[in-house]
């Protein structure tokens, strides 16, 4: 460790110094600039430090938990009913059922998201953008709990007329109802991606007799595509972590299944009926919560560090 | 060069004659600004034509009108009529995509495809115009085309690096391999050294006197010593309008219009 030759951080300093000539000019002491620097760095802390301790409490609360249920039953048994007396802890059910609200939120959000895109950024005329891209971000505006509604009470009977053995509770209705929620994440910032694709490189594609579609396939969503990934991504751990329609519109039966016409439960679901009911705590059915929370924190962690990972490999060459 | 010369339409002492590009009275528009106020102009074949010119005097606007370029802004429209070999490139028959394969076009900043390697930057044409070809073959082409744009030698054992890795002037040299491995009739130089340092910009120079015994040549270019090295013609746009042409040796000698000679001795622009 000692061989690193690390940069001299005062050699540093001038040189930022020296590019910003802000001292002819300044009107804050290096006091009071200091003062500002901590303030900030005490603001980027506090959220640093709140995740930090609602990480502990969950590791705290599923210790305890852990402590009565093994991690063979955790993750070996088939079936998750901790509030009934014969009680079982398999997590599986909660895992498919957020499974499957998700992969068809996914499905619907990322081909309508990425076509809005690719129309926005490269078809539409400056002012059909100005106007149809905010247009679309009231989507994501619109308060979780209506959604959940228009599941349950719009979605699901019209869905009843096409799929008569449908039940009240789908995890189908819920998933499509999310997936349109989803639908701006994906594309406003897909558009912004493809969007801060130089044009020189649509010219360039076009100098080389390439049609209009080719160059938006083969050059401009290539030279996206790390921005395009990161929307996606963000967008199903969006869906993931949705709570409110899935629990109004998907049902509250943990079943380990991939039928998307029958109620599930996913994982936040359960600890909205959990952390609802008349649980007390310290209780072992209370603590259930904590485990299922612990296992979403480590689902979406290791879907970011994934993400992160798949940005880095499509960044070839980077934006220079 | 071991490259043999793309086969010519017609019998060569006709296409020395025959002009390959005619301009007439083109006009073009961008919203209600007219850059260009009714250029008619002859591009010879196989010669480096050098267009010149004060910023705005739509130099690059007409060049991007060659190719069917320009259309491709919102809000741009042109008027007039261009031929290349005699057909009208504007005409209902003519598609645009297949135009540019045969007029191809270098831009003022190096525009390597930031996700495609070296190899795959001089291939991109072909790919992106769906043209398959044997992998032997790509060699072949990867090949020729570098050594066309005398970028084989530095770049032979790194063909796999990211195109943006190199040098501006070797990135420059690497949209010239790209553009002419297509085999392009025409080359069009938007202002392709400006960016460039004197010795990459040298280079480039260098280069065009091996390219125009395969391609016409246009080149825009903002400095009239580079115009007078490079070019056999030039032309002196001012105001959307093209004010004279004639061989560069006349053009900088004994110019016929009073605002050339004032452009070129400095005392504007």
């Amino acid at each position: 460790m000692a061989d690193l030759t690390l940069p001299d951080p005062v050699t540093r300093h001038d040189t930022g110094h020296a590019s910003r000539p802000r001292h002819r000019t300044r009107s804050v002491t290096p006091l009071g600039e200091k003062l500002i620097e901590w303030t900030l760095l005490a603001c980027g802390l506090v959220s640093i430090f709140t995740t930090l301790g609602i990480l502990a409490v969950l590791l705290v609360e599923a210790v305890g938990f852990f402590d009565e249920v093994s991690l063979a039953d955790f993750f070996g048994d088939t079936q998750w009913t901790p509030l009934f007396a014969d009680k079982h802890f398999g997590i599986w059910p909660l895992i498919s059922g957020t499974f499957l609200t998700t992969a068809i939120a996914t499905l619907v959000a990322v081909p309508f998201g990425l076509l809005a895109a690719i129309y926005l950024s490269e078809f539409a005329p400056a002012r059909a953008r100005r106007i149809l891209k905010p247009a679309l971000e009231v989507l994501a505006g619109v308060p979780t709990i209506v959604y959940g509604y228009f599941a349950l009470v719009v979605v699901t009977p019209l869905l009843q007329q096409v799929f008569p053995g449908l039940a009240g509770f789908n995890a189908l209705s819920a998933g499509l109802v999310m997936g349109i929620m989803i639908i701006p994440m994906v594309s406003s910032l897909s558009e912004d991606a493809l969007h801060a694709v130089p044009m020189s490189l649509r010219e360039a594609s076009w100098g080389l007799g390439a049609a209009r579609l080719t160059t938006i396939f083969k050059v401009v969503l290539p030279a996206a595509m790390s921005g395009i990934v990161a929307s996606i991504i963000l967008a199903v751990s969006r869906a993931i972590g949705e709570t409110m329609i899935v629990a109004i519109a998907a049902g509250q039966q943990p079943r380990l299944t991939l039928d998307p016409s029958v109620p599930v439960e996913t994982m936040t679901s359960y600890i909205v009926q959990v952390s609802m009911g008349d649980t007390p705590t310290g209780t072992i059915e209370y603590r259930t919560i904590f485990a299922v929370g612990v296992t979403l924190f480590a689902m979406t962690l290791v879907m970011n560090v994934l993400s992160r990972r798949f940005v880095k490999r499509f960044r070839y060459g980077g934006t220079r | 060069m071991t490259v043999a010369p793309p086969a010519p339409s017609v019998a060569p002492s006709a296409a020395e004659t025959r002009p390959k590009l005619v301009s007439r009275q083109l006009e073009a528009w961008f919203g209600d600004n007219r850059v260009l106020k009714g250029v008619d102009m002859e591009v010879p074949a196989r010669r480096v034509t050098a267009i010149i010119g004060p910023s705005g005097c739509g130099k690059s606007t007409y060049i991007r009108c060659l190719n069917r370029m320009h259309e491709m802004v919102p809000g741009a429209r042109m008027a007039g009529r261009i031929e290349l070999d005699g057909v009208d490139v504007y005409g209902p028959d003519v598609d645009p995509v297949l135009l540019r394969r045969k007029v191809g076009m270098v831009f003022q900043k190096p525009n390597p495809f930031p996700t495609m390697s070296i190899r795959d930057n001089v291939l991109a044409g072909l790919r992106l115009s769906r043209r398959k070809v044997a992998k032997t073959e790509a060699e072949a082409i990867v090949e020729k085309a570098l050594r066309g744009a005398a970028l084989w030698d530095e770049v032979k054992d790194q063909l796999k690096k990211p195109g943006t890795d190199l040098s501006g002037g070797q990135q420059q040299r690497l949209c010239i391999a790209r553009s002419i491995a297509v085999e392009p009739e025409v080359l069009l130089m938007d202002e392709p050294a400006s960016a460039l340092d004197p010795i990459a910009t040298a280079r480039i120079e260098d280069l065009l006197h091996e390219l125009k015994e395969r391609y016409t040549i246009v080149i825009v270019t903002h400095n009239m010593q580079q115009a007078a090295r490079v070019s056999d013609q030039t032309a002196f746009f001012l105001s959307g309008e093209l004010v004279e042409m004639a061989d560069t040796n006349t053009i900088f000698t004994s110019p016929g219009d009073r605002r050339t000679e004032d452009y070129i001795t400095g005392k504007f622009g």
